[in-house]
């Protein structure tokens, strides 16, 4: 390809990707409520948003669900992925498969599965409803992700550990947890931005009292396009970038100090 | 002695999370199966007993209408993002290796973005007093602002812009695995870029184009964000069927069927690409 054709051909799909998004966020600083035109910069969108009631309460739901369920699914996928590469049980490769069901299950379908046990067993809808919810789909990438990392790890160096003596929890602590620790990290990060980008599965197990940042955002959204909107979403679009960026930088850092070592 | 130790680390490590995704996943796919074999009750919910009813309800021509509209859609969908990505992760993959990382990075970071928020993006640039409309009215080109929002187009497009990423990367990564000595000894034996291209790129590129294709074409065929946001009622697609049975309607058995057949497409889909991955594999190594 000749580099006025490549230029060309990424100046385009760079435009097509970018600009919708980089219009939302111009017009969160945009000093006017309908008009299109440019109006002057302010910050006004940002605090009656940050003023309302309304947000605050999504921002907490948001914190408490997110949090508190990627600390379970983190601790349940790193336990599983773990016993799965070092231990050999009955039913093993089975629940391997398993692991990429939630992965490529629309949400839709989750969705619909888990409301349908919570209305059966007659459970609140609320945060708690939505914290299992959320963990039942981060469990695999948490799984997946720290079993990516135990890839290659000499299970003959845990076998050689017990034969010395030491016992499952120090060999645990000792041995597989320092190597892994950058793919728990990875696993979490991962698991809370699905946590905190997840619309569909929590709309649908919410209820109405645990509605989150997303959940917000469709219903402002539904009302119409509003600066209010605009604010929003560039915050949400800022922290998830920025918790990216910061974990790929992280990932690739402390795998340059293992390299060097 | 010692069997019953390692069954009990078993347990510790596994135990959990095995519970978990056994309570929270399997259980909850059981129930939606049994629903979608339970016939209707009058008040709304599931009666007892069991019926083919619903599954047979799904043969009715309103669902099958918008059951065939997400598939096209989803199909259509998937076609156009292969053709932009395609392009890209060549061009990508023929850059030195240094310069790659930053356009991945580029292409990488817009899948972080939460969906409601590109779809909404999308709301602002092609509805009536939207960028599109403004500037076309503004210019003198339409004196009606274009109906643009709200169409089947305008679900493609949000689609195509959402799940970009998700065909890129499986393309680039198998197109960065050809050996460029492959394609200069091509060249330098009088073979036109065309016969390079259908001779040696194409068929190597095909397991990532294969799972691009899956990946694209799973999420989009259950997708509900971008159709509801962008299509409303004339671009509904399976999703927002399935959730307007269960939320509004409270047809649960309904619901759970489409729910069910919508599994089904996909884990077929999956299969497939499955199949032809090891078939191109065995193909290539035989």
């Amino acid at each position: 390809m000749r580099p006025a054709a490549r230029r060309a051909l990424f100046g385009t799909v760079l435009a097509f990707v970018y600009a919708p998004i980089l219009v939302v966020v111009v017009y969160s600083f945009n000093d006017s409520r309908l008009a299109l035109a440019w109006q002057g910069f302010t910050l006004r969108w940002y605090r009656s948003l940050l003023a309302s009631a309304e947000f605050r309460t999504a921002l907490e739901n948001t914190l408490v669900i997110s949090l508190s369920a990627t600390l379970l699914a983190t601790a349940l996928g790193t336990l599983l992925a773990v016993g799965i590469h070092f231990l050999r049980f009955p039913g093993r490769r089975a629940l391997q498969a398993l692991l990429y069901l939630p992965v490529v299950m629309p949400d839709i379908v989750m969705a619909v599965g888990l409301l349908a046990l919570y209305v059966a067993t007659h459970l609140t809808l609320g945060r708690m409803s939505v914290i299992l919810a959320h963990v039942s789909f981060q469990i695999s990438f948490v799984a997946l992700v720290v079993g990516g990392r135990l890839q290659g790890f000499p299970v003959s160096l845990v076998e050689a550990a017990r034969d010395l003596g030491a016992g499952p929890l120090a060999v645990l602590r000792r041995i597989v947890l320092p190597v892994i620790r950058p793919g728990i990290a990875a696993g979490a990060v991962v698991a809370l931005t699905l946590s905190v980008d997840d619309f569909l599965i929590t709309y649908f197990t919410a209820g109405a009292g645990a509605s989150t940042l997303p959940i917000r955002i469709y219903a402002m959204v539904k009302r119409g396009v509003t600066p209010d909107v605009n604010a929003l979403a560039t915050l949400l679009l800022a922290f998830t970038i920025g918790v990216s960026l910061l974990a790929l930088r992280g990932v690739g850092r402390r795998g340059g100090t293992e390299g060097a070592a | 002695m010692r069997v019953e130790r390692r069954g009990r680390l078993v347990a510790a490590t596994v135990g959990p999370a095995a519970l978990f995704l056994l309570v929270f996943f399997l259980v909850p796919f059981g129930v939606v199966v049994i629903y979608a074999l339970s016939p209707a009750a009058p008040g709304g919910g599931v009666g007892p007993g069991f019926t083919l009813e619903q599954l047979g309800r799904l043969w009715n021509a309103d669902y099958l209408r918008i059951v065939g509209r997400s598939v096209r859609l989803a199909a259509v969908a998937t076609l156009l993002t292969l053709a932009i990505a395609y392009p890209v992760a060549w061009a990508i993959a023929r850059l030195e290796r240094r310069r790659q990382l930053l356009p991945l990075l580029v292409i990488v970071v817009p899948s972080w973005i939460n969906l409601l928020i590109k779809n909404y993006a999308w709301i602002t640039i092609l509805r009536r007093e939207g960028l599109v409309n403004t500037a076309l009215t503004g210019l003198g080109i339409t004196s009606e602002p274009l109906p643009l929002l709200f169409t089947e187009g305008a679900v493609v497009v949000g689609l195509v812009h959402s799940y970009l990423p998700f065909m890129l990367l499986p393309i680039y990564a198998a197109l960065d695995r050809i050996e460029p000595a492959l394609i200069e000894a091509a060249r330098d034996l009088g073979a036109t870029p065309g016969r390079v291209f259908r001779r040696i790129v194409w068929p190597q590129s095909l397991a990532g184009v294969a799972a691009g294709c899956t990946f694209v074409f799973v999420l989009t065929l259950g997708s509900f964000v971008t159709p509801d946001l962008l299509g409303g009622a004339r671009g509904m697609m399976i999703g927002n069927l399935i959730q307007n049975q269960i939320l509004q309607v409270r047809n649960w058995p309904l619901g759970a069927a489409l729910s069910v057949a919508l599994t089904v497409v996909v884990v077929a889909a999956i299969g497939g690409a499955l199949v032809l991955a090891t078939r191109a594999q065995r193909g290539r190594t035989a």
